[in-house]
């Protein structure tokens, strides 16, 4: 198999600041590959050095065969990089950002207008060509900024948090540029705190902490290296919980978290049949369901079991949403 | 994006392509120069410094030491004039370094660092944008100095030739501003550093009186100025009687500039972040 990007041992640091400490990646071309980790993670950094922006402090890294820092010139040909903070010209139109890139790229005058137009009309950015940038709403700033960085279709992508900060309908918008984008035959590497969007669309996800890969593989394989499920229970009364929790720890012999809902109870497990058992004895000791849930656990347990605190500490989706 | 009709159009729009030739360095300069215009489109206040500040010191300095200075304003003026085309050029180059402060720290800029193009362009790009504002502020002080009873003796040819020796001029000062804007923190300091280091090779110099009239110590001061070597070739080319000396002594400056400052602003610029 080849390999989009090799890194091995990567290292950055800002002065007392070990912001990546020692990556090793190996993302298969031709897929999404997730990279995946709360705030301060190192995810920015490492993208920013493998787009060629940082000089890495050590360690080695090969982006579609070129090395990222004596080859850097021959790689930025090659890709293309929607930085988490919109990399577009707030001062100016939708039109007039591509158009500039579009020259910038190699264009001529009319190559590059009619390659702004065509840009435009497929991001569904046509009505707003002509106003400044700074008055767009965050998803038409995502689609714009993803739309400057396919000017020329790179053979690699890198999306930083391509839809932190943006409501549902404008995330599954940017879900379906990289799905169309991958499909294109175009690698992307993406940075994600959610989840969700790592297990929707990477191929491969790897999770990092502290500027080092914790976990790595597809979804399934993460979710199984955490146990192969995880059950949600809901109380009838609140009250009942504790002895719910000592009764299940039990039987089970695992922890058995305690939710933020008040009535409300998780517990990984790995022998299914011994789980059900478990849940039915609940009732039978006089403690009430309200309703519960079986499946494979998330990635925020994932997460959870992986570092021991979980994934999304500080910043909650709204605050963002202000931030953006 | 979930109807059919705009998901063909992103498939199409998306699908691989031959990629256009590399952009040359021409190209690549004019475009970011192109950028430039448009800031100054859509926020047309930032001319505001570039046209009241001139007006204001040509009338100012005419009327309040003319007389005392030359005898009469108008002999004054004559004198004058050039000088303050140069003072004009000076003040107006240091917002290079503080339009580049406020620019580079923002997300575009990654953008252009991870892209193909020819690597000084985005600087050298802002630098043709300043070449409009110079020549705008540079036409108002001569219109106003028309208005007054400036006569220049070289006529039309003698201005446009200043005009493109001011712009040599301040492309080698720029490099200087855009070295500051690059090492400091914030356009407030760039602002204040940049008028540290102005205000004494603006008024050392023989803009406003003849160095004659000087103490020996200023006049010595005065003759190393660079910008007193502006001003010598820029009333030399208006009023005729340049000699290649002058020219030549005038050109040194900004030479030197680009050669220490222009590869300096390129290193910290590709340091940057
Ligand atoms: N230019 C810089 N100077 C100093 N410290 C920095 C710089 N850039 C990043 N850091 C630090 O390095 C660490 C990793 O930052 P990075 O931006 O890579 O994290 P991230 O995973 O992208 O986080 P987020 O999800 O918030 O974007 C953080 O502690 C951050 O404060
Ligand atoms: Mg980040």
């Amino acid at each position: 198999m080849t390999h989009a990007i090799e890194v091995e041992g990567l290292i950055k640091h800002f002065g007392a600041t070990q912001a990546v400490n020692g990556i090793d990646l190996q993302v298969p071309a031709g897929t999404v590959y997730g990279v995946l980790g709360p705030n301060g993670a190192g995810k920015t950094t490492t993208v920013r050095m493998l787009a060629t922006l940082l000089p890495p402090d050590g360690g080695r890294a090969r982006v579609l065969g070129h090395d990222i820092v004596t080859e850097a010139d021959a790689l930025r040909s090659r890709i293309s990089l929607t930085g988490q903070f919109a990399s577009i010209d707030e001062d100016l139109s939708g039109w007039e950002n591509l158009l500039l890139l579009s020259r910038l790229l190699g264009f001529g005058r009319k190559g590059a207008k009619a390659r702004a137009q065509e840009l435009l009309q497929a991001f569904d950015l046509e009505e707003a060509s002509h106003k400044q940038v700074k008055y767009y709403s965050g998803g038409m700033r995502r689609r714009l900024d993803i739309a400057a960085s396919l000017v020329v279709t790179p053979d690699l992508i890198f999306l930083d948090e391509p839809t932190t900060g943006l409501d549902p309908r404008s995330r599954n918008q940017v879900w379906d540029i990289v799905r169309a984008l991958v499909n294109d035959g175009t690698s992307v590497l993406l940075t994600t705190q959610y989840l969700e969007e790592a297990d929707q669309l990477a191929d491969r996800i790897a999770v990092i902490d502290h500027g080092k890969v914790i976990a790595e593989g597809t979804s399934k394989e993460l979710k199984a290296s955490v146990g192969s499920g995880v059950m949600h229970i809901h109380l009838a009364d609140p009250a009942q919980r504790e002895a719910a929790q000592q009764q299940l720890a039990q039987a089970l012999s695992v922890p058995v978290h305690i939710e933020a809902d008040p009535s409300a109870l998780s517990v990984q497990f790995t022998d299914t049949t011994a789980a059900t058992y478990a849940l039915a004895e609940l009732p039978r000791a006089g403690i009430a369901l309200s309703h519960y849930s079986m499946g494979q656990p998330s990635l925020d347990e994932v997460f959870l079991a992986l570092t021991g605190h979980p994934a999304e500490p500080e910043t909650t989706q709204n605050e963002q949403e202000v931030q953006a | 994006m979930n109807q059919e009709g705009t998901s063909t159009t992103l498939h199409s729009a998306i699908s691989r392509r031959a990629r256009p030739p590399r952009a040359s360095m021409l190209t690549c300069a004019t475009a970011f120069g192109w950028r430039a215009l448009l800031k100054i489109k859509y926020v047309p206040e930032q001319m505001f410094d570039v046209l009241v500040t001139p007006i204001m010191f040509t009338v100012m300095f005419t009327y309040l030491f003319g007389g005392a200075l030359a005898g009469s304003t108008s002999d004054y003026l004559q004198f004058l004039l050039p000088g303050i085309l140069a003072q004009t050029m000076i003040f107006t180059s240091l917002y290079t370094g503080v339009t580049l402060n406020t620019d580079i720290g923002k997300g575009v800029y990654d953008r252009f660092k991870s892209m193909p193009i020819w690597r000084p362009s985005p600087i050298v790009g802002a630098m043709l944008g300043d070449v409009l504002r110079y020549t705008i502020a540079s036409t108002i002080v001569v219109l106003v100095g028309l208005l007054l009873g400036y006569r220049p003796e070289t006529g039309i040819v003698g201005v446009i030739l200043a005009f493109v020796l001011l712009n040599i001029f301040g492309f080698g000062l720029s490099w200087v501003f855009t070295t500051l804007g690059l090492i400091l923190r914030t356009p407030g300091a760039v602002m204040t550093v940049s008028w540290i280091f102005l205000m004494p090779i603006t008024f050392a110099s023989n803009i406003y009186v003849d160095p004659a009239t000087m103490p020996s110590v200023l006049q010595t001061i005065v003759a190393f100025n660079p910008v007193t070597h502006l001003v010598t070739a820029l009333r030399g080319i208006m009023d005729g009687g340049l000699t290649p000396g002058q020219l030549a002594l005038c050109l040194v400056t900004p030479i030197t500039l680009t050669v220490i400052f222009g590869p300096l602003t390129m290193l910290l610029y590709r340091r940057k972040r």
